[in-house]
């Protein structure tokens, strides 16, 4: 039967560290992810990623299952982010709004094959499209961007949200609706219902009856 | 801009669930609400049609991997930690737990014991003794000429019952002061 994470964290504070391997290969992806989209700098993401791990690593002792593991580990890595966002805003303000979003070439080779090799042509479309989301969830404030990348992509759940960026649970749904509304305005040449209809609706969501 | 079909009030008002809505997590009522709203609201019908679509939309970010150095780097900075000091680690070495404890001993020992309590009779006696002192220095002064007079000390019987030192006569003392 396989350990829920607070069970993995507690074998690690008694000494287990095959129990922190496990831990770093389950969460290792969703948080240099998650990092990179919050700081949009992947060697930045990476170093934080790294951060988080070692202060998990670092207060294993101390650990105590109040919350569930996700929830300190992404307060953790959020804390971090928030903190380089705000240390490097003077920098990237000096950055060109024209200047080519930074999807790269590593997140292309780094997506899965498809089936089918796309062709130039669609493979242009999807980095173009992909910059577009980028950069308007990167527009959105420190906040928002956060709540939204734990809510569409980490699948969090409300309390776990809130806990984690300090709110009650209604200012989060709040913070979430202005967020979606302001994707929702930016993406508006992406978002078109009548040409998207086909498309498969929100996995987090049952379509609501 | 919504608000056209149901007053704007009512739009605003479902602004708060339609999150939860979306999710299939908000409460019957709430829920109920929102569906009663957007049978009567068709730009809220729209604008709930669109965040469905932005939803997709979103599902279009490519994920990133981590590089392959990750978890070596990881393990380097894991390593790099200097050992961890529990709460035995952080009490000092016996000797210098034994040395701190003898001077604290030691300065308590010195600050708890008598003071020496200057009393008024003691002080008019030192002021005494030193007016003594400055007495006989101020006649000595005053006595210099008749000390220096070497006729008048040759001629002191009490100075001639001194021992002379060694190596110096009594004629090579005259000599010098002539």
């Amino acid at each position: 039967m396989a350990r829920t994470d607070v069970q993995l964290m507690l074998d690690v504070k008694a000494g287990d560290e095959l129990s922190f391997e496990l831990l770093l290969r389950k969460y290792r992806s969703p948080l240099v992810n998650f990092l990179y989209r919050m700081v949009r700098d992947r060697a930045v993401a990476e170093d934080l990623a790294q951060e988080v791990f070692l202060r998990v690593y670092r207060a294993r002792q101390q650990y105590a299952p109040s919350a569930k593991f996700t929830t300190w580990m992404f307060r953790i890595a959020t804390n971090l982010a928030l903190n380089s966002v705000r240390d490097n805003r003077h920098r990237q303000m000096e950055i060109s709004m024209d200047q080519t979003v930074d999807t790269g070439e590593d997140e292309q080779r780094a997506m899965e094959v498809p089936d089918r090799a796309p062709s130039v042509e669609q493979e242009l479309v999807a980095r173009s499209r992909a910059e577009l989301i980028m950069k308007a969830i990167h527009a959105l404030p420190e906040k928002q961007r956060a709540a939204v990348l734990l809510h569409k992509y980490q699948e969090l759940d409300y309390d776990e949200i809130a806990r984690v960026l300090e709110c009650s649970e209604s200012a989060l749904k709040s913070l979430l609706f202005r967020a979606y509304e302001t994707l929702r305005v930016e993406l508006a040449p992406l978002v078109s219902p009548t040409v998207r209809t086909d498309r498969v609706p929100d996995h987090r969501s049952g379509q609501p009856a | 801009m919504f608000g056209k079909d149901g007053s704007e009030k009512q739009c605003a008002a479902i602004e708060s669930k339609l999150i939860a809505y979306l999710d299939g997590c908000a409460a019957p009522a709430e829920r109920h609400a929102v569906e009663e709203h957007l049978s009567g609201c068709a730009s809220c019908r729209t604008r709930v049609e669109e965040f469905r679509a932005l939803s997709s939309v979103l599902d279009d970010l490519p994920e990133i991997s981590p590089s392959p150095a990750f978890d070596a780097s990881l393990r380097a900075r894991i390593a790099a930690e200097p050992p961890r000091r529990n709460f035995w680690n952080w009490l000092p070495s016996p000797r210098l737990a034994f040395a701190v404890t003898a001077l604290v001993v030691i300065s308590v020992w010195l600050s708890s014991g008598p003071r020496v309590i200057t009393r008024p009779s003691v002080v008019s006696q030192a002021i005494h003794e030193s007016k003594v002192t400055a007495e006989s220095d101020f006649g000595m002064i005053r006595d210099l000429p008749v000390l220096e007079n070497f006729d008048v000390i040759s001629k002191f019987d009490a100075l001639s019952e001194l021992p002379v030192s060694p190596g110096v006569s009594t004629d090579e003392v005259k000599k010098e002061t002539r």
